[in-house]
Order: structure tokens, then C-alpha cells, then sequence
């Protein structure tokens, strides 16, 4: 095996997630945290959370996004290494869920930055998240083509 | 002595939430604190503009997912009085038990951040662990997890049966089993008293001058509680309201863990007296006038005030979360605090961004 | 309305602070309401011992009131989203986000005054 078939191994095999909150509701972001403690514990698939998105593989953005934090999640994106893939949580981070009238909302994560998979839910369920972040590293595979 | 300025979040790993803090450091201790927000401001105070006044439950229930029954309830309660419905007794019973239950896993959530916070996560795990019982009850009494949509105006949409009755008993037993287990470490382990015992003081003073509510008020020696308003069914249940005198992030600690053992005694009691009866009535009319109402949320008082002008749409709607009025006296604790405990104050005051900015 | 409004006019509303701050009452938080008519209801709600008292300022939108963050620091995040929801300009802020609290800088000024909101399809 070579070296570049090792990293790759390593990639799919224990992705490594790097969650930012738009403008939840707190919903979308406690099922996110859930999914980390013992009842659903995405460890012992060798998914890990960390706080740096210069790690990361996989974004997980729940909430809408507002005015103010589109630069800072189009930051934290530009800010990932490929290659990567973004994961909406929430109908808040689908389409804008019940808040797309209000002023200060732009819509869906897809406005500002391209998302990979959607899970729907007010809030999503950590089975349906978790399900979420197994379909991104299909995604992972197809850009390192490998698919 | 030159001094740092070092900006703190939005996106911060111990923050579950973005809040941006500029710190202004002299060597490693904090000399001022000023927040810049907006990270989650939505708006939606006026989408009562657009949606009805049956429509906004669903909305002001999203102000928060945390509390989010008990944001729905102080709505209801409001229109009712508004509209002068009587609500019946079995109703405002069960408005109790899950107001209750979502105040025990809030604080066991923030009792696992907070460790986590200052690196114990084991005990983060614990707590969250814990904390899903509550969420099983909440699922299978109210079909959600998190956003448990029982309020109307009027009532409540759910009944428990005596099935679940029994069952939530049971469940609580097993929560309060767990918790007590766990009262030796938080409150008389070393690590955590080391990193939380004098930090972040808020003098009783401080505190009613900066208008703190909720446990922070609460661990700075007041014994201030919007349920001692007996509103929903608190007049017909003991409660006391937990009082700490030190207003240190001990305290403030030490207030929730007791909180949560309170939380539990509540449902029960008001489990064992649910009366028999209807659980919704209709409601006629459109809101009209002006109200202010208050209960207690897991972070504090919570206010809403509420003008109607006889259209079906509310012509405003303003609420003052507890997070929102917990940043002043947040402002006055970080000033002479390490560094280092920054993140450990900061979520001292349980923050709730989404709340705080609606 | 459950409880009784007291009216009072800007040249009061210091005086009125000190008093309360003196009283040892604690500032619940400010509401702001549109009238409709180019003025703006600024009602202050008091809080002791879980009684409340509420004041009720009346203001034309384009005055400035006096800020009362000077004796109630607390005033101050509630005062700065006045100005940014409604427009409206205080006097003596003790900390000015300059209407830029919430609002990033491309967002309409003062969204929350009548006839203001558009209905996204
Ligand atoms: S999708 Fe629902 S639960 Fe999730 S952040 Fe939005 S409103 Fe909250």
C-alpha cells in the first residue's frame, strides 16, 4: 500500500467532524452534542469532534444562516482541507425551517457555502445525524474517487 | 504593562454556541470583557407580524430548543389571561411535569458542559448519559425529543396515561439514583472545587444591581424565584427556592445540582396530585390589550410582554430572555479572572445565545 | 393589562432611575413598541421581590432619550437593541454598538418599525 492509500484508509475510516452553529435554536446543536455521549457515541464508529476546523473532514453547520455569520462560516470552510464534505442539520439549516421570514435570515447553508447531505428533522433525531455523516464519507470517497 | 487584546469565538471549541468576546488581557488576567453579538439574531420577534397568534407557539418555541416547552407555556399563558380563559387544573398540572422534566436535563446538560468546560469529561459524560432518560420521556410521552410541542392556548395537546404515570415514576427514581451517585464528585471533588471555587464572584449587591436572574441570582444569596408567582400549578406545590450565599461558579454549580433534585420531587408531586378532568378548553376571541407575564426557565426569569390589537396578528411581541439579562453581571465577573478560567465563567452563567438574540 | 402603568416624560426618567436604583429595585428590561403615528412607547419594567412596576415613556422617533445605563449597567445590551430594532438614539450610553449590535452592516436600519417588513415569498 502506498502512502496516499494509507492517509485515505484513515480517512474514511475515522472521519473527523467539526460542528459550527449558525443560528440554531439550540435544537439541532444538543442533538449534535447527543450524538458524542454514551446512548449514541459516534467514538466507536472512529468519528471524533474536534474544535478546529483545520482538522476537520466533515462540517456539520445546524441553523439558519444570518447576516452576520455567513463570513464567519464561509471561513470556517475555506479553512477545511479537501477533500472535504458539509453536512445541513435541521430544517433551519435545510431551507431557513420556521424562521425563513424572518429579517436577519438568509436561508438554507447551501446559500453561502455547497452541502453535501441533508438531514431533515426540527430537530433531527443523532440516529438520522449520524446516519448523515456515514452518507458524507460516501461523498469523501467519490471526491478522493475511490467510488 | 502593554496589554492583549485576544479575541474569544464565535466558533470556540468549549462554546456550543457563537458569542464573541473581546478580551482585553494584562499578562494572563482579564482587565475588560466586551461581547459583540448577533451570531444568532434571527428576528423573530417580528414574525408575529406574518404568522398568527396560534402559529407563533410553534415559533416562540424555537426561541430556544433547551426550554422550549416552557417558552410556549409563558405564550399560552399570557393569551389566556389575555383572552380570559380558565385553563383546567389537570392541564396546568401536566404543564408542571414537563416544565419540570425539561428544567432537569437543561441543568444536566450544563452541569456535563461545564465540566467539560474545565476538562472533567468523564463527568460530562455521566450527566449526559443521565440526561437521556428525560429525553426517552419527553419522546415517548410527546412524540420529540428536544422541541416537545404540548402547549395551546387553552391547555395542553397530550394526556399522560396511567402507564406513563407510572413508567416516569420509575424512570425518575432510577435519574435520582444516578444523580446522587454522582453528588460526591461535583460537589466535593478536588478538581472541581479547585477550578470553580472563588472564580467569578458576583456579590449579592452586584447581583440585584445588574439585574442577574435565576440560579445566578439565586448563588449570590437571593432567594428570588419566578415560580414563587404560582403560576401553572406552583401554588399547590412545595417548593423552596435554592439559595447559595458564596456567588462563585461553585455556587452557581451547587444551585443547579440542587435544582435538578428539586426538579424531581416536583414532577412527582405533581404526578401523585394530577386531578382527573379535561385537559383543554377552547379559546374564543382575538388578543387584545397588553401583557406582561413571567415564569421560571432553567436559566432564570423569563418575560414576555405581549400587545394584541384585536387582529388575529399580535402587534408586538418582546421577550426578555434570561441569558439576556445574565450578561451584564457576566460583563462584572470576567474583569481580574484568569485567562485560563475565562471559558469556566463564561459558562458559569448557563449562556444561551439563541435565546439571548433571538 | 395585569398591572398598573405609571406615565412619566423624558425630563423625569433620570430622576426616576436614581430613585428606583436607590429603592434597591432591580431593572427587569426595557419594551419597545411602535405606535404607528412616528412615536415609540419605551415602557421600563421594575422588579422587587417579584412585584413589578412598569413606566411608560412616550417618545417621537427621531428624539434622543436619555440612557439610564449610567445607574442600571443592565440597560445597557437592552438600550443598544432599541437602537438597532428601532432606530431610536440614547444619550449617554455607556457601551454604543452604533445600531450594529445584532445587525451585520448590509441589514436595513431598524427593521422592527411598522411597515417595514416584506413578505419573502
Ligand atoms: S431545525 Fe428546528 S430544532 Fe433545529 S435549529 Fe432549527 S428550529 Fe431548532
Amino acid at each position: 500500500m502506498s502512502l496516499t492509500d494509507w492517509i485515505n484508509k484513515g480517512r474514511l475510516k475515522s472521519p473527523w467532524v467539526v460542528h459550527f452553529d449558525c443560528g440554531s435554536c439550540n435544537g439541532c446543536d444538543i442533538e449534535v452534542l447527543a450524538c458524542l455521549t454514551p446512548l449514541y457515541d459516534v467514538e466507536r464508529f472512529g468519528i471524533l469532534n474536534i474544535g478546529n476546523p483545520k482538522h476537520a473532514d466533515v462540517l456539520v453547520v445546524t441553523g439558519t444562516v444570518n447576516h452576520r455569520n455567513k463570513t464567519v462560516l464561509k471561513n470556517i470552510y475555506d479553512q477545511m482541507p479537501g477533500p472535504k464534505a458539509v453536512i445541513a442539520v435541521g430544517a433551519c439549516g435545510l431551507s431557513g425551517g420556521v424562521f425563513r421570514e424572518a429579517y436577519n435570515v438568509v436561508g438554507g447553508v447551501d446559500k453561502v457555502i455547497p452541502v453535501d447531505v441533508y438531514v431533515p428533522g426540527c430537530p433531527a433525531k443523532p440516529e438520522s445525524i449520524i446516519d448523515g455523516v456515514v452518507k458524507a464519507l460516501d461523498v469523501v470517497k467519490t471526491k478522493l474517487g475511490l467510488a | 504593562m502593554a496589554r492583549t487584546i485576544l479575541p474569544f469565538g464565535p466558533q470556540h471549541p468549549v462554546l456550543p454556541e457563537p458569542i464573541h468576546l473581546t478580551l482585553e488581557l494584562e499578562d494572563e488576567i482579564v482587565v475588560s470583557a466586551v461581547p459583540a453579538l448577533g451570531y444568532v439574531h434571527r428576528g423573530l420577534e417580528k414574525l408575529c407580524e406574518v404568522r398568527d397568534f396560534h402559529q407563533m407557539i410553534q415559533i416562540v418555541e424555537r426561541v430556544c430548543g433547551i426550554c422550549s416547552k416552557i417558552h410556549a407555556m409563558c405564550y399560552c399563558q399570557s393569551l389566556e389571561e389575555m383572552m380570559g380563559a380558565d385553563v383546567p387544573r389537570r392541564a396546568k398540572y401536566l404543564r408542571v411535569v414537563w416544565s419540570e422534566l425539561h428544567r432537569i436535563h437543561s441543568h444536566l446538560l450544563w452541569i456535563g458542559l461545564f465540566a467539560d468546560a474545565f476538562g472533567f469529561e468523564s463527568l460530562f459524560m455521566q450527566c449526559w448519559r443521565i440526561r437521556e432518560r428525560i429525553m426517552d420521556i419527553n419522546e415517548a410521552t410527546t412524540g420529540n425529543r428536544v422541541v416537545v410541542s404540548v402547549n395551546v392556548i387553552g391547555g395542553v395537546r397530550r394526556d399522560l396515561s396511567r402507564e406513563h404515570q407510572t413508567w416516569i415514576g420509575e424512570q425518575l427514581k432510577l435519574v435520582e439514583k444516578e444523580v446522587l451517585a454522582l453528588k460526591s464528585t461535583i460537589v466535593s471533588d478536588y478538581t472541581v472545587k479547585s477550578r470553580t471555587q472563588g472564580v467569578g464572584v458576583l456579590t449579592k449587591d452586584q447581583a440585584h444591581q445588574l439585574g442577574a436572574v435565576g440560579p445566578v441570582l439565586r448563588a449570590s444569596g437571593w432567594a428570588q424565584d419566578a415560580r414563587m408567582l404560582g403560576y401553572a400549578a406552583f401554588d399547590e406545590l412545595d417548593f423552596e427556592p435554592v439559595v447559595e450565599v458564596d456567588g462563585d461558579c461553585y455556587a452557581r454549580l451547587a444551585v443547579r445540582f440542587r435544582e435538578v433534585l428539586q426538579s424531581v420531587d416536583l414532577v412527582r408531586q405533581a404526578l401523585t396530585r394530577l386531578p382527573e378532568g379535561e385537559i383543554s378548553v377552547p379559546v374564543k376571541g382575538k388578543p387584545n390589550g397588553e401583557i406582561i407575564t413571567r415564569v421560571e426557565q432553567p436559566r432564570g426569569e423569563l418575560m414576555y410582554y405581549i400587545k394584541g390589537d384585536d387582529t388575529k396578528f399580535l402587534d408586538r411581541l418582546r421577550i426578555r430572555t434570561p441569558t439576556f439579562a445574565n450578561i451584564p453581571p457576566l460583563l462584572a465577573m470576567l474583569p481580574g479572572v484568569e485567562l485560563a478560567d475565562v471559558p469556566v465563567v463564561v459558562l458559569s452563567i448557563d449562556p444561551c445565545i439563541s435565546c439571548t438574540e433571538r | 393589562m395585569n398591572d398598573v402603568i405609571t406615565r412619566i416624560t423624558m425630563d423625569e426618567l433620570p430622576g426616576l432611575a436614581q430613585k428606583m436604583f436607590g429603592e434597591g429595585q432591580r431593572l427587569a428590561t426595557l419594551t419597545a413598541v411602535d405606535l404607528g403615528d412616528g412615536t415609540l412607547d419605551l415602557l421600563y419594567h421594575f422588579d422587587k421581590d417579584l412585584v413589578l412596576s412598569h413606566y411608560r415613556l412616550t417618545v417621537p422617533k427621531d428624539a434622543v432619550a436619555p440612557s439610564i445605563s449610567g445607574v442600571y449597567f443592565a440597560a445597557l445590551l437592552v438600550e443598544n437593541e432599541i437602537k438597532d430594532q428601532f432606530g431610536l438614539n440614547f444619550s449617554g450610553l455607556a457601551l454604543d454598538f452604533g445600531g450594529h449590535l445584532y445587525l451585520a452592516d448590509e441589514v436595513q436600519n431598524a427593521p422592527f418599525c411598522k411597515l417595514s417588513l416584506t413578505k419573502k415569498a
